[in-house]
C-alpha cells in the first residue's frame, strides 16, 4: 500500500514572545482566510488535524495551527527548569497575538477550544480590529475548580495517565474509540505539569464573566459551540457566557464532548460548516 | 452488575494489562448496598458484599442507585457518562487512599465502565 500523504506542511520559527525567546512549532494548509486554531489544556495542534486535512475548508481557508510554548513540539523557554509553568489571560492574549502577527495573518478568524474558548472572548473584546471573527468550542466565561488538580503533578502519580484519566470521560461517550484513544495519547504525551498550568488560567485566573458585555460583535462576530456531553465547560456555563455577549450565537452540539474537533471530527464538521461559511461570506 | 464485574473485566486482557500493576481493594457502593472489590494485578480476584458498616478498604467509590443505573446505560445521559462527571453533579465520591485511586484512574475508569462496553447494561 503506498502512503497518503497528507497537505499539512510543519515548521519551527524562533520568536520572542513577552521578552523571551522562543522555539514554536506551527501547522498549516490551505489558502484563503486565515483561520488559527487553538487547542485545548495540556494538549496540542494535533487536535486540528482532521480540519487541516478537510479539502472543503482549506480550499477556502489557510488553517494555522500552533503548539503553544511548553506543548506539543514547542519547546519551553530556556530556564524553564528553575519556574513553574503558569497561564494567565495577559500571557495567553501576548502569545496568540504575537503569533497571529509573526506570520503575517491579516485579521484571521480564530477558534481556541476550551481554554481557547476562554481566551478568543477575551481577543474579540480587546482586539475586534485583528480578529474578523471567533469561534469558541466549549467555550465559557470561568469554570470553578471542582477537582483538587494537584494530582496532575505529583511524583508518585504518572502525568500522563492520570491526565488521559481525567480527559477520558470528557470526551463524549459516542465518540469513535479511534478519536477517543488518538485525543487521550496527546493528554498522556504532555510535559509534567503543563495542563496544570494551562488550568491555572482555566479556573484561577482567566475570569472574563465581568467583560463580556463590552465585546462588540458588531466589529468581530462571536460563535459559539458546545458539546452537550461536556461537564467542564458544561452547556449552562456557555448559555450564561452567550447570554451576556449581545450578538454571540451559540449552538448545543449533540452528542460532543470537550475536544469536538478531535474526538469525533466527522460528527463536528455539521456544526462547524455552517459556521465557517458565514465568516467565508464575510 | 457489580457481581458481573469479575467476569467482564478478566475475560478482557487488553484491561487487565493495563492493570498489571493495580492492587487495590475497593469498595463500591451504590445508594445503601456495598460490595469489596478485590484487585489483584489487574484482575478481579474476588467481589463480595459488605453487610457489616464498618469494614477494611483502600479506597471508596461510593454513588447513589440513580448515578449508577445511569452510568451504566449504554447511552448515558450528559454528565452522568462519567465518574468525575459524577462528582462534579454531587452524585458520587471518593474517599480513601486518594493517591492509589488516581494513580489507577483509567484503569479504574474502564473498569467499571466494562457492563456499559459489553452492552450488558442494556
Amino acid at each position: 500500500m503506498s502512503p497518503v500523504i497528507e497537505p499539512i506542511a510543519g515548521r519551527y520559527m524562533r520568536l520572542q514572545i513577552d521578552g523571551r525567546e522562543h522555539r514554536l512549532y506551527w501547522e498549516e494548509a490551505g489558502s484563503g482566510v486565515p483561520l488559527l486554531c487553538l487547542h485545548t489544556a495540556g494538549a496540542d495542534g494535533r487536535q486540528y488535524r482532521a480540519i487541516l486535512n478537510d479539502p472543503t475548508i482549506t480550499e477556502r481557508f489557510r488553517v494555522v495551527v500552533f503548539d503553544m510554548p511548553w506543548h506539543g513540539k514547542s519547546s519551553p523557554p530556556e530556564g524553564w527548569e528553575r519556574e513553574d509553568y503558569k497561564l494567565t489571560t495577559e500571557s495567553y492574549v501576548e502569545l496568540v497575538v504575537t503569533v497571529a502577527e509573526a506570520l503575517g495573518l491579516d485579521r484571521p478568524a480564530l477558534m481556541g477550544c476550551s481554554i481557547g474558548g476562554r481566551v478568543v472572548l477575551e481577543l474579540a473584546r480587546r482586539h475586534p480590529n485583528l480578529f474578523r471573527a471567533v469561534i469558541g468550542l466549549q467555550s465559557s466565561a470561568f469554570v470553578q475548580r471542582y477537582f483538587d488538580l494537584s494530582y496532575l503533578h505529583r511524583p508518585n502519580i504518572h502525568g500522563g495517565e492520570v491526565c488521559a484519566a481525567y480527559c477520558y470521560g470528557l470526551v463524549g461517550p459516542g465518540a469513535p474509540q479511534k478519536h477517543r484513544w488518538e485525543t487521550l495519547w496527546h493528554y498522556m504525551q504532555g510535559g509534567p505539569g503543563v495542563f496544570l498550568g494551562d488550568l491555572h488560567f482555566y479556573s484561577i485566573d482567566g475570569d472574563v464573566s465581568g467583560r463580556l458585555a463590552e465585546i462588540d460583535t458588531a466589529r468581530c462576530p462571536v460563535f459559539m459551540l458546545t458539546g452537550e456531553y461536556d461537564y467542564s465547560c458544561t452547556l449552562e456555563a456557555s448559555r450564561e457566557t452567550a447570554a451576556k455577549i449581545v450578538g454571540a450565537e451559540l449552538t448545543v452540539m449533540q452528542g460532543l464532548g470537550h475536544f469536538p474537533m478531535s474526538e469525533d471530527p466527522e460528527r463536528f464538521r455539521g456544526y462547524l460548516m455552517p459556521v465557517l461559511e458565514r465568516i467565508a461570506a464575510g | 452488575m457489580i457481581e458481573r464485574l469479575q467476569e467482564l473485566v478478566n475475560a478482557d486482557p487488553a484491561l487487565v494489562r493495563r492493570g498489571r500493576w493495580t492492587n487495590a481493594d475497593m469498595l463500591l457502593e451504590t445508594g445503601a448496598r456495598r460490595w469489596l472489590v478485590a484487585i489483584r494485578a489487574g484482575r478481579i480476584e474476588a467481589v463480595r458484599t459488605v453487610e457489616m458498616a464498618v469494614a477494611p478498604f483502600d479506597f471508596a467509590i461510593r454513588g447513589t442507585e440513580e448515578a449508577w443505573a445511569e452510568f451504566w446505560k449504554p447511552m448515558p445521559k450528559p454528565r452522568h457518562h462519567d465518574l468525575i462527571a459524577l462528582i462534579r453533579e454531587g452524585k458520587m465520591r471518593f474517599e480513601g487512599d486518594m493517591d492509589l485511586l488516581m494513580a489507577n484512574l483509567l484503569y479504574l475508569k474502564l473498569v467499571l465502565e466494562a457492563p456499559r462496553r459489553t452492552g450488558v447494561a442494556a
